[in-house]
């Protein structure tokens, strides 16, 4: 293990594809990374990985997006970090979603009031230190919503909207945003689903577009680039027409 | 996962169809193992044939890939099977440790390099990836991880080593590595005119620690058997000059290039690799003569791994696929066997692009394919001659007391196993009274009967 001059990077939600190959991502940087899930020992296995591979430091951490006290989370951890990823998530199912409000709840909380106000804590504190980067991975589901998604899609509506807000509060103090809109990624979240191949990033290519992001002080952030101009379509047809669609 | 699939060894020959199946961890693979009849597991697919495919279910076991300790005291790396032998190196090498045994790609998984008990070019020296395995954890029909090792469970364990993932799956691994001053190898080439100075010179250079030779198996009459035999050792600090010195471990890094389609059959026909290997032997020829004591450095990659810089190097022989004749003759026979082989392929005029001849040293084991003695192989793509000399090649080699190497098999038949090798009858035996012939099936030990 050698110790380096790089900061350390926190990840939100480490059990997720996307949060694991961005821990590899940065760790392989040189970062030092805290891992940070619910349930956080079924993960010793990757911090082990993650340590042995790139010769950092790795810890572990129990966190509940959910639990109502995300200061006393940040608190506990032995540093303040100097990048924070959070890839929470939850997509759910959208019939259930129309049926049962506690999953429909369940599936907002998980996408934006959970990372919201997580994102808002480290932000005060990043604020009060002047510098630091805040990673917020969101969704193209939110760009638009869609009969098929909208419950999820909404929640990360809700988030982007979080990030932007965040960024433009932040911009003057030397605390960094960067909302990321992956597009499709073959994860567990996925599994089962017929994704369009050229459309389907995965998990390591969505980190490394992270850790470049993140090094080169990016905003918005599309992993595939054809994702913006597909969204720049979606978004561009009338409301009459759309509501008419079965996307 | 599972979805439904024509699946093929890196041959790309012969292709199966099989259930995928990839598991995300223990109790997944567990589950797995419940519901289906006949499985085998699979790591890289850089077994050439039919070895890691089922008829039932595919166990793509990439997903087990995270390295769990490693002893700095004794260099025992502990990794989960589906790790691959190139992320050792990447993430060891660095601080000073290498494989002790490595195969000719370091894309090949842990629990493939155990199931196949893969050698490399120390096989003479320091024997195959099995005598480096401190301990396996294999997970049996019931869905039990037991642990094996030449202590514990030590007939399951022996049985393991080559028994190509039919006594159960690999889940991890505890490998030994060796210690290493740098990333550089020293090198030296021998050029050889014929068969009989390339087995003098292996039995001269019995102590270097990697031997192996390229062999025109084209030329014929007195240059029958002619090669480049390849020397090399680990480079100690004191044979770097100053810069390497500084930082020993970093070696330039090749840019992997791939093949970018199938290339036509035609693009290798008889013609090009016998006007290549004359091409080949001239320049090594001439080097080794202008350099015949003198040594030179060569990056780890490219020593051990030259075809690894080619990406999907095996897509050159066309959506046929190739296959590879590896065998091995027992010391005694080898001179004879050898030059009988040869004659056969230079007569036939088959084209075979890469061959390779290796010393072997001893080895003692249930189910590997080492033993003391000369391996050859080569390639050829799939076509109806091509199978068919291969056929009269597997007579020669049982005629000499050889055997064949099973990662590399794609179309023996199992009454040539059976006159080769008496021990696959034996691993047969064991997998009936152990219970595990239900449930550990490749399309490769359904055709072997093992």
């Amino acid at each position: 293990m050698t110790s380096t001059d790089r900061p350390p990077v926190l990840i939100l939600g480490a059990r997720s594809d996307i949060g694991l190959a961005c821990a590899h991502a940065f760790a392989a940087a040189g970062h030092p990374i805290m891992l940070a899930a619910r349930g956080v020992s079924s993960l010793e296995a990757d911090r082990a990985d993650i340590a042995l591979r790139h010769g950092v430091i790795v810890t572990c951490h129990e966190y509940d997006a959910l639990a109502p006290d995300s200061a006393a989370f940040l608190d506990s951890l032995p540093a303040l970090p100097g990048v924070a990823v959070i890839a929470v998530g939850l997509m759910g199912e959208q019939a259930e979603n129309e049926r049962d409000a506690g999953r429909a709840a369940l599936v907002m909380r998980s996408n934006f009031e959970g990372p919201a106000l997580i994102m808002g804590e480290l932000a005060v504190r990043f604020a009060a230190r002047g510098h630091g980067t805040l990673v917020g991975i969101s969704s193209v589901a939110g760009e638009r919503g869609r009969a098929t998604n909208y419950v999820y899609g909404a929640a990360k509506a809700g988030f982007t909207a979080f990030l932007s807000g965040l960024r433009n509060r932040l911009a003057k103090r030397g605390v960094h945003v960067v909302t990321v809109l992956p597009g499709f990624v073959a994860t567990r979240m996925t599994e089962g689903l017929d994704l369009p191949a050229k459309l389907t990033a995965q998990p390591d290519e969505v980190a490394r577009a992270i850790v470049r992001a993140v090094e080169a002080g990016r905003d918005v952030v599309y992993v595939r680039p054809v994702w913006r101009l597909i969204m720049a379509v979606i978004r561009a047809i009338p409301e009459g027409i759309f509501k008419k669609l079965s996307l | 996962m599972t979805g439904t699939a024509e699946l093929s060894g890196w041959g790309c020959y012969p292709k199966v169809a099989t259930r995928l199946c990839a598991p995300r961890g223990e109790v997944a693979l567990r589950d797995a193992l419940a519901a289906n009849g006949a499985v085998i597991a699979r790591g890289n697919g850089r077994a050439y044939g039919d070895s890691a495919v089922s008829p039932g279910t595919t166990l793509d076991m990439r997903r087990f890939n995270r390295m769990l300790s490693f002893d700095e005291s004794t260099g025992v790396l502990v990794a989960e099977s589906g790790v691959l032998l190139g992320d050792v190196i990447a993430a060891f090498l660095p601080r000073g440790w290498f494989p002790h045994v490595t195969p000719g790609t370091k894309f090949v998984s842990l629990g493939g390099a155990v199931a196949a008990d893969v050698h490399g070019k120390n096989h003479h020296k320091e024997g195959s990836f099995g005598r480096y395995v401190e301990w396996i954890e294999l997970m049996g029909p019931d869905g039990d991880v037991i642990r094996c090792s030449p202590r514990d469970n030590a007939e399951l364990f022996a049985w393991t080593l080559g028994g190509m993932g039919l006594t159960g799956v690999i889940v991890r691994a505890a490998i030994r590595l060796r210690r290493v001053e740098s990333g550089w190898i020293r090198q030296s080439t021998l050029a050889a005119d014929g068969l009989d100075a390339a087995l003098a010179i292996f039995e001269e250079t019995q102590d270097a620690t990697y031997s192996v030779a390229w062999i025109d198996c084209l030329a014929h009459g007195p240059s029958l058997g002619r090669s480049l035999v390849m020397l090399g050792e680990h480079a100690r600090l004191d044979d770097l000059d100053q810069r390497q010195r500084a930082s020993p471990f970093e070696t330039p890094r090749r840019a992997a290039r791939k093949v970018p389609l199938d290339f036509p059959g035609w693009a290798l026909n008889g013609f090009s690799v016998s006007l290549f290997n004359d091409l080949y032997y001239s320049r090594g020829k001439a080097r080794a003569r202008e350099a015949m004591a003198r040594e030179s450095l060569t990056d780890w990659d490219s020593y051990f791994y030259p075809l690894d810089g080619l990406l999907e190097w095996n897509r050159i022989y066309g959506k046929r696929g190739f296959t590879q004749f590896q065998c091995v003759l027992p010391l005694s026979a080898s001179r004879d066997g050898l030059r009988a082989l040869l004659e056969t392929i230079s007569a036939e005029g088959q084209a075979s692009f890469l061959a390779v001849l290796k010393r072997m040293g001893t080895q003692d084991s249930a189910m590997s394919f080492p033993m003391e003695g000369y391996t050859l192989a080569l390639d050829f793509p799939v076509s109806r001659p091509a199978l068919a000399l291969q056929e009269r090649l597997d007579a020669i080699v049982i005629d000499h007391g050889g055997r064949f190497y099973l990662a590399k098999d794609a179309r023996m038949t199992r009454e040539t196993l059976a006159a080769s090798d008496p021990r696959a009858a034996r691993l047969a035996a064991m997998r009936e009274v152990q219970g595990l012939a239900r449930t550990f099936r490749s399309a490769q030990s359904e055709r072997l009967g093992l």
